[in-house]
């Protein structure tokens, strides 16, 4: 077999680059690509490096451009970075543009089958026989096409000089010690790498070596499955989801592991509802009807599922009901592009539901802050007594980060102010349940199935009185919406605190939220070396508490970082700080990728100038 | 034809308190205010009746409606049940949460025309579909009351309404539709037939899944012209009962007369509903027939009441779950927080 491997001169006597690289791979949707990815950047973590996965995948089943991009980082910035250095090409409708977009000195290996127009002079070019070796490997036709992916992970173990035990281990991982599908994987990866140690001539620059002192004592997960599990963590009893792109997860990782954390060992019988409700509407009615009936209830969706559960919203807010929605946010108005990721329903979720309603959201940032505000918005949807919106984005929610391992939940359930049967015998059956007794906005409620006579109380939407009779009393509405307001300000002292790192002399102040902390954390330090300090706040829920106040007070800018058009969360910030309005500054940007480093850096710069 | 003269009467009841030892003023809730003669007053004084008969628990009891004059009366009978009046056609996902919160409870939905089979039709059907407990009562008059008299998709085909006009679209039929959605429990009732809706409540009270009750309630106010087919005057002369009924508690020993062509239908909790035949062929565990007499109906402009059809062998949603049996809403954090070897267990596996 002879191969031409074309390369250029520039490229023949570089130092090696190790552990410190971007590798894009190009495939078609449904291609089995998932698999072959998931094993390259396993076993890349296994090795001990820093990476990061980056799925960019269509909405569609099968047939269009996919692109995984792993990016390994030594130093440990794990945001989205552009540049490409190592290229996989496996699918000819992009081949084009794909191998267009290697960075000088990078290096492309490709299906030798792919229509190549023309070759660059300043790249290294790995054409491979995919079809060739999967047709040695003598499969069944339906799986050929399936397994055809093995291929470049054996190519590139070997320019790469990857550990192929950690290769294999992934394998077994994956498919969970299935020995068939495992057999005849490995089988594929290694007529790869073999044909690569046979073929070819490696003089590329980019190695990959196991290091230590960044990977240990870490997991690599997805936010959506840290929020399921961290659901089941924290007395999750019911959960009602209607299937939407990026949330499905969420609900999929809960079935996953319901059975082996949440079942009655025993009776075998289980101690949380999952249905899968016929809409949106149905599923956060079903929610706030479980939270009406004492359940720790929550749901799933994404932008489309907020705008569909807007009047249950308000429901839940005015006739004070606990709820949680989790929204992994995608790009919107309207269908938008479900398959990419966005920080955009900031502004609707903040006054979801029509009349004077303001929500309490939460901004997890990492796959372990979505275990734990699973279980922080649990608690403060029974302590409020109000729906609690936790905001997180395709980004978090789909794509695999290394993460610290979760800590076991040391505190107790809040489960709010609930009167029993013997309390409401002590009180000699009087209370109203919308009565304000200690001063925090917040009232006492009933569960129904409470014994005492006098514990039924009526729920409804419209005017009532504290004692949650009918009313259209102006002087009652009026009441009850001053009582509304204290209960959000209580709320400012029981959410998630931000997180701020103050830098001394630090003329500008950075606020941001979720996802975009590794790119903001790498764009600091690009600015350090520039000679610009930056302080950061991490805001972490809404409504914003002294702390975002005093951070915003010390700044003379404050830049307010956010993945989405017109800068929702800024527009709240200059609305609750009014008197800061100039000093905030926003920087916000949608084009359906996490922000990168370099934008967000480059950005603050101009700001500096 | 057996007359309605002729039914066999339960057993006259001396007693003031019912088996909790309770009055039946204790049942009542707050005054109604609906307009005087509404058909949705005599189905809440007949849900009272039911609940005071059957010795039921009020502190059990959720009753859960969405919008519109129907849904207003829950607070208007079983005063001391927890109440909650959600948002318009979405009363049968909050029900659904609620039992699935708490699975021990007994919920009663009260809905309307409006309610159910215009907005609110997808949450019907599919809470039908799941067959969820709970006795959904559709207090139907053909009518936008709330409102002031806009057409419902069960205003009949050339109804004639003050300001709405001519409705030019065919209706919704409210069994039917949970015919089609795999109801277990269908029946249809007239609000001026108060023994009929009474004895069809208890039998709904006692059904393992959901109890659809259509019950034409004639709006005094927008639509009880004598050729409204949802009128006090048209449902007098034109209702034909499929059967006679009669509901025996699962706590009373069974003392009725002997019928004729007489079914009993064994009910989840022990009672029993036993019908007697008006119509000789028809067969209540027959979902043919029960598609056949209704459009049968629809097409000679009858008012069939009675009870269509009933199974009473299919699980309800909450079965199908496998939850455990003390309620959700009551597990303890020691029941639903796994251990931390759970969690060390599933980080490792990562």
């Amino acid at each position: 077999m002879t191969v031409l491997v074309q390369e250029s001169p520039e490229v023949t006597k570089r130092e090696k680059i190790v552990n410190d690289f971007n590798i894009n791979v190009a495939t078609a949707n449904g291609s089995g690509s998932q698999t072959s990815n998931s094993l390259l950047i396993r076993s890349l973590f296994k090795m001990g490096i820093p990476i990061t996965g980056k799925n960019l995948f269509p909405s569609n089943i099968q047939g269009l451009p996919t692109w995984y991009n792993i990016r390994l980082s030594k130093d440990g910035y794990l945001a989205r970075r552009e540049a490409v250095e190592i290229m996989i090409c496996m699918n000819g409708a992009t081949v084009a543009e794909d191998m267009a977009s290697v960075a000088p000195g990078g290096i492309i290996l490709y299906d030798e089958v792919l229509p190549i127009a023309a070759h660059r002079k300043d790249v290294a070019y790995y054409p491979m026989p995919v079809k060739e070796l999967v047709k040695g490997a003598d499969l069944p036709f339906a799986l050929r096409d399936y397994v055809a992916n093995m291929v470049y992970v054996g190519v590139i173990a070997y320019l790469l000089e990857m550990e192929m035990a950690e290769i294999k281990a992934a394998l077994e991982w994956n498919f969970q010690g299935k020995p068939k599908p495992i057999a005849l994987n490995w089988d594929m990866v290694n007529r790869g790498y073999n044909w690569a140690v046979e073929n070819l001539t490696n003089n590329q620059p980019y190695r990959v070596e196991r290091m230590t002192g960044y990977n240990e004592g870490k997991v690599l997960i997805d936010g959506n499955t840290a929020a399921g599990l961290g659901a089941l963590f924290n007395g999750l009893t019911v959960l009602a989801w209607y299937p939407i792109t990026p949330s499905s997860s969420l609900a999929d990782a809960i079935n996953q592991y319901a059975p082996q954390l949440r079942q009655d060992q025993n009776t075998g019988k289980s101690t949380l509802a999952v249905v899968q409700a016929e809409d949106e509407l149905a599923a956060i009615g079903m929610v706030i009807g479980a939270g009406w009936a004492g359940a720790r209830s929550m749901t799933s969706t994404s932008g489309p599922g907020i705008s569909l559960m807007s009047e249950f919203a308000g429901l839940a807010y005015f006739a004070e009901i606990p709820a949680v929605i989790w929204d992994i946010q995608r790009m919107g108005p309207s269908t938008g592009l479900p398959t990419r990721t966005s920080q955009g329903d900031i502004l609707s979720a903040y006054y979801l539901s029509h009349g004077d309603t303001r929500q309490v959201l939460l901004f997890p940032g990492t796959p372990k802050e979505c275990f734990e505000m699973a279980g922080n918005a649990l608690d403060l949807a029974e302590r409020l007594q109000t729906l609690v919106l936790v905001l997180s984005d395709l980004d978090l929610g789909m794509n695999l980060w290394i993460s610290d391992e979760f800590d076991y939940p040391e505190t107790p359930f809040d489960r709010g102010k609930v009167l029993s049967a013997e309390q409401l015998k002590d009180l000699g059956g009087k209370w109203g349940r919308y009565l304000d007794v200690d001063g925090d906005g917040i009232g006492y409620r009933t569960i129904p199935g409470n014994a005492h006579r006098m514990s039924g109380y009526f729920t409804r939407g419209t005017g009532h009185t504290p004692y949650a009779t009918y009313s259209e009393r102006s002087d009652d509405w009026e009441n009850n919406l001053h009582r509304l307001a204290v209960k959000f300000e209580t709320a400012r002292t029981l959410v998630p605190k931000p997180i701020v790192e103050e830098v001394e002399e630090a003329k500008i102040g950075i606020i941001s939220l979720g996802s975009n902390d590794p790119g903001v954390q790498e764009a600091r330090a690009r600015l350090r070396t520039a000679g610009i300090e930056t302080s950061y706040l991490r805001l972490r829920a809404l409504p914003i508490n002294q702390d975002v106040r005093d951070f915003i007070a010390l700044h003379d800018k404050v830049v307010v970082v956010e993945n989405n058009y017109d800068g929702q969360l800024h527009k709240i910030l200059v609305t609750e700080e009014i008197q800061h309005a100039t000093r905030l500054i926003s920087a916000a940007k949608c084009d359906g990728m996490p922000l990168s480093a370099r934008w967000i850096s480059e950005f603050i710069k101009q700001v500096a100038a | 034809m057996t007359t309605a003269q002729s039914r066999p009467m339960p057993a006259p009841r001396v007693a003031k308190t019912n088996a909790l030892g309770l009055d039946k003023n204790e049942y009542k809730g707050r005054d109604s205010t609906l307009c005087k003669g509404c058909g949705h007053d005599s189905i809440s004084a007949r849900i009272i009746n039911a609940a005071w008969e059957l010795g039921l628990d009020q502190q059990q009891i959720i009753k859960l409606s969405g919008i519109g004059c129907s849904s207003k009366t829950p607070a208007y009978f079983l005063g001391a049940s927890h109440g909650f009046n959600s948002v318009h056609g979405r009363m049968p996902s909050v029900a659904t949460g609620a039992m699935l919160a708490n699975r021990t409870l007994i919920a009663v939905g009260v809905s309307g025309d409006g309610d159910t089979a215009s907005i609110g039709i997808g949450q019907f059907k599919h809470a039908v579909r799941r067959n969820l407990p709970l006795v959904y009562i559709v207090e139907n008059n053909g009518v936008y009351g709330l409102t002031k008299g806009q057409f419902s998709a069960t205003s009949d085909k050339g109804q004639k309404l003050k300001y709405a006009g001519v409705n030019q679209l065919p209706s919704l039929d409210v069994c039917v539709e949970a015919l089609a959605a795999n109801a277990t429990f269908v029946a249809r009732s007239f609000a001026g037939d108060a023994k009929q809706v009474e004895t069809l409540l208890k039998a709904a009270l006692s059904h393992n899944g959901m109890a659809v009750l259509d019950i034409i309630s004639p709006c005094v106010t927008f639509n009880n012209a004598e050729d409204s087919n949802k009128s006090y005057p048209w449902g007098k002369e034109h209702e034909i009962p499929l059967q006679e009924l009669n509901f025996v508690p699962r706590m009373e020993e069974i003392t009725v007369d002997d019928y004729d062509d007489e079914q009993e239908v064994q009910l989840h909790d022990g009672s029993w509903l036993k019908l007697k035949k008006l119509d000789t062929d028809y067969d209540p565990t027959d979902k043919m027939s029960a598609y056949r007499i209704l459009e049968e109906s629809r097409r000679e402009n009858k008012m069939l009441t009675g009870l269509f059809y009933i199974d009473t062998k299919q699980p309800n949603m909450i079965d199908l779950l496998n939850l455990t049996d003390t309620p959700l809403a009551h597990m303890t954090e020691a029941e639903t927080r796994p251990s931390r070897e759970a969690l060390q267990k599933v980080m490792a596996d990562l």
